[in-house]
């Protein structure tokens, strides 16, 4: 299987559970076992467009427990023969070799796997600094001969990109050593944040200069934050900056 | 049945609640961190061949660049 596999270097290992949850997006060769018309195909393929239940395969890293994982869209693309080719957007921990499996038992003719390549990996997609182990080799040599700094840009991005898609809230210079601690952040600290926050859902903390500092769990939505004056606004979940980035502001051993 | 949007998809706005500034003094944009910091942040969009497993693929970018510790996001399975 080939395509989009972000790789996360030293301190950016941090962000590699952000990754695992965010979606994927694949282009697959699905092989049927019997002559099936091409609507059929078509039909049952937007089927599979929902919520699906899936139980993780024999030779599988995580428990074989039955999970629910939401398959975003379809998109027939091409048949030739008993061959389908189709593009999926779907979870995290998809596993794309059973989901042509159960459309081969719903088509009746029974189906497997051919070939596969994600196109997408959360906000990383193929046609945006995709770069292959040779690039790689090349790049970081061609930097140690010319050291020149703009080469690393060319394939390496930083850990901030992996979190495009995960909501953001920016916060105060003097809130960001305090968080990079461990401590909650409350309200007084933040200037602004996206919309689309719910209680409950995964945010990226920011400083003004666009630098990850934490990833939080909000307590709160976007509306609710905006109106609060005091409280805890997210509990931060893993601290990506290292301390002291920023000036201690806070005061420690006081009532 | 309507198809549901994918994180992708959505967008978002950016809402303003306080203003302020911050200290040039400290911290850096990620794109102008020094070289030795872009690394260490760093994240490679990698086009993985076929063969390999994902942890090969990444303990190889690990060997290349010289550096202790590498991490990947989401494994796609070998063949």
């Amino acid at each position: 299987m080939t395509g989009v596999l972000p790789v996360t270097l030293e301190e950016a290992r941090k962000i590699v559970q952000a990754l695992l949850l965010s979606g994927k997006e694949y282009v697959c060769v699905m092989k049927l076992h019997g002559d099936v018309s091409e609507n059929r195909v078509k039909t049952v393929l937007k089927e599979f467009e929902d919520v699906i239940y899936q139980r993780p395969p024999l030779r599988a890293s995580v428990k074989r427990q039955l999970r629910t994982r939401r398959i975003y869209y379809i998109d027939f693309l091409e048949m030739e023969g008993r061959n389908v080719l189709f593009k999926v957007g779907c979870e995290g921990g998809t596993y794309i070799r059973k989901l042509c499996y159960d459309i081969g038992e719903v088509l009746g003719c029974g189906a497997h796997m051919q070939e596969l390549r994600r196109t997408r990996a959360g906000p990383f997609i193929e046609e945006e600094g995709n770069v292959t182990l040779h690039d790689v080799a090349y790049w970081f040599m061609q930097w140690q001969e010319k050291g020149d700094d703009a080469i690393l840009r060319k394939f390496i991005q930083p850990m901030e990109k992996a979190l495009a898609l995960v909501p953001k809230i920016y916060i105060r210079d003097s809130a960001v050593d305090a968080v990079c601690h461990g401590a909650n952040l409350t309200a007084p600290g933040v200037l602004s944040l996206e919309t689309g926050i719910g209680a409950g859902a995964t945010v990226a903390i920011f400083t003004l200069k666009g630098e990850a500092v934490a990833l939080a769990e909000a307590q709160a939505s976007t509306e609710e934050i905006l109106s609060m004056e005091h409280g805890v606004v997210a509990k931060v979940k893993r601290v990506l900056m290292p301390r002291g980035t920023y000036p201690k502001c806070w005061k420690s051993g006081e009532i | 049945m309507p198809r549901s949007v994918a994180p992708w998809e959505i967008e978002r706005k950016l809402l303003v609640k306080a203003e302020d500034e911050t200290d040039p003094k400290y911290g850096c944009k990620p794109e102008e961190r020094p070289a030795k910091d872009y690394i260490r942040f760093g994240v490679i969009n990698l086009d993985k061949p076929a063969g390999p497993t994902s942890h090969e693929v990444a303990a190889w970018v690990k060997r290349i660049i010289g550096i202790e510790n590498v991490g990947h996001g989401g494994t796609l399975e070998a063949l």
